[in-house]
């Protein structure tokens, strides 16, 4: 059941990802990658993972459209970036190689699964074992994250914040990006 | 902004729902998929569908941008505050176990304080996000 789940779920992931490429309108593009995001979120549940996909739903799907529209908006005038014919050989040759060094770098993982690993022999296993009776909270996700590994999850929050105070910074000012439009238009 | 009655209407009646869907999430994190992320990001996505149908102006006088800069950091403080309470009472920076009675009372509590301060967080940036890239568009 999973197997044909999972199936179904990919071979909707590949379609949509071939449709964001091929579709000239932007607009279209972004109501694409929302769908992508969601197919994805999909695939967390089948693979149990119901946090994550709950996070790539409300992300992926809902803040990340919402703000490419009002990117989109923001733009109208000039955003089209033509690319010339010869071009096009130079970010082919970049993805394939930076494609064929993921897949290098994969060989090393365990396999899918793999019970006899490290990470699920040690600390994994300390987790689910005593987990629920030293937090008293039977979600292990929410007792990993917010016991357990507090301190990156601090470090977390702190980026959200950094990345909002660096837009801020850089768009925050009002008066001075509505006049340059203004001299844009005229 | 939209001038379709059936938006607006729709849009006035499931803003509450949202929003407490998100608090749902927040406070219940402990026992069901969720947490503080992603109950921030459900909080703020109410009021991107409140701007969507009513405007941008319209909701930052609901919920100003100034409240938002306050919070986003409130919600970094209040995190950061749980692990020097819990320094100053005798554990390790973080460690929860010292803040009750009890080690699993004292879990409990921090783990309910900290999601809430990544919650508050999470939702005043990406609405500041929004504010931010939406005070770009060039008026008409």
């Amino acid at each position: 059941m999973s197997l044909l789940l999972n199936t179904v779920l990919l071979v909707f992931l590949l379609v949509t990802a071939i449709a964001v490429m091929r579709v000239k309108v932007l607009l279209a593009m972004v109501m694409l990658f929302g769908l992508y995001s969601l197919l994805v979120s999909s695939l967390f549940v089948v693979l149990d993972a119901p946090d994550v996909a709950f996070t790539e739903a409300a992300v992926g799907t809902g803040i990340s459209t919402v703000l490419m529209l009002v990117t989109l908006a923001a733009v109208r005038h000039g955003h089209s970036a033509p690319i010339k014919p010869g071009k096009r050989m130079l970010p082919l040759l970049l993805s394939l190689s930076m494609g064929s060094l993921v897949i290098f770098g994969i060989q090393d993982l365990p396999n899918f699964g793999d019970t006899q690993t490290p990470s699920y022999q040690q600390v994994a296993r300390h987790y689910i074992d005593k987990g629920a009776e030293e937090t008293g909270v039977p979600n292990l996700v929410t007792a990993v994250l917010a016991s357990y590994r507090g301190f990156d999850t601090l470090g977390e929050v702190t980026v959200v914040l950094t990345a909002g105070i660096g837009v801020l910074l850089l768009l925050g000012r009002r008066e001075k990006v509505h006049l340059k439009a203004r001299r844009n238009n005229e | 902004m939209s001038d379709s009655l059936i938006l607006r209407v729709v849009t006035k009646w499931l803003v509450p729902v949202i929003l407490l869907f998100a608090l749902y999430v927040q406070f219940h994190g402990d026992y069901s998929p969720g947490g503080g992320f992603q109950a921030g990001v459900i909080f703020s996505s109410a009021f991107l569908l409140y701007a969507l149908v009513y405007g941008v102006d319209a909701t930052t006088r609901v919920l100003p941008e100034a409240i938002l800069r306050i919070g986003a950091s409130l919600g970094v403080l209040l995190f950061a505050g749980v692990g020097v309470v819990s320094l100053f009472k005798g554990g390790a920076f973080l460690n929860y176990s010292v803040l009750a009675g009890t080690p699993v009372a004292g879990q409990h509590l921090g783990i309910i304080l900290i999601e809430l301060g990544v919650g508050i967080t999470v939702a005043c940036v990406m609405l500041l996000l929004f504010y931010t890239f939406a005070r770009t568009i060039p008026p008409q």
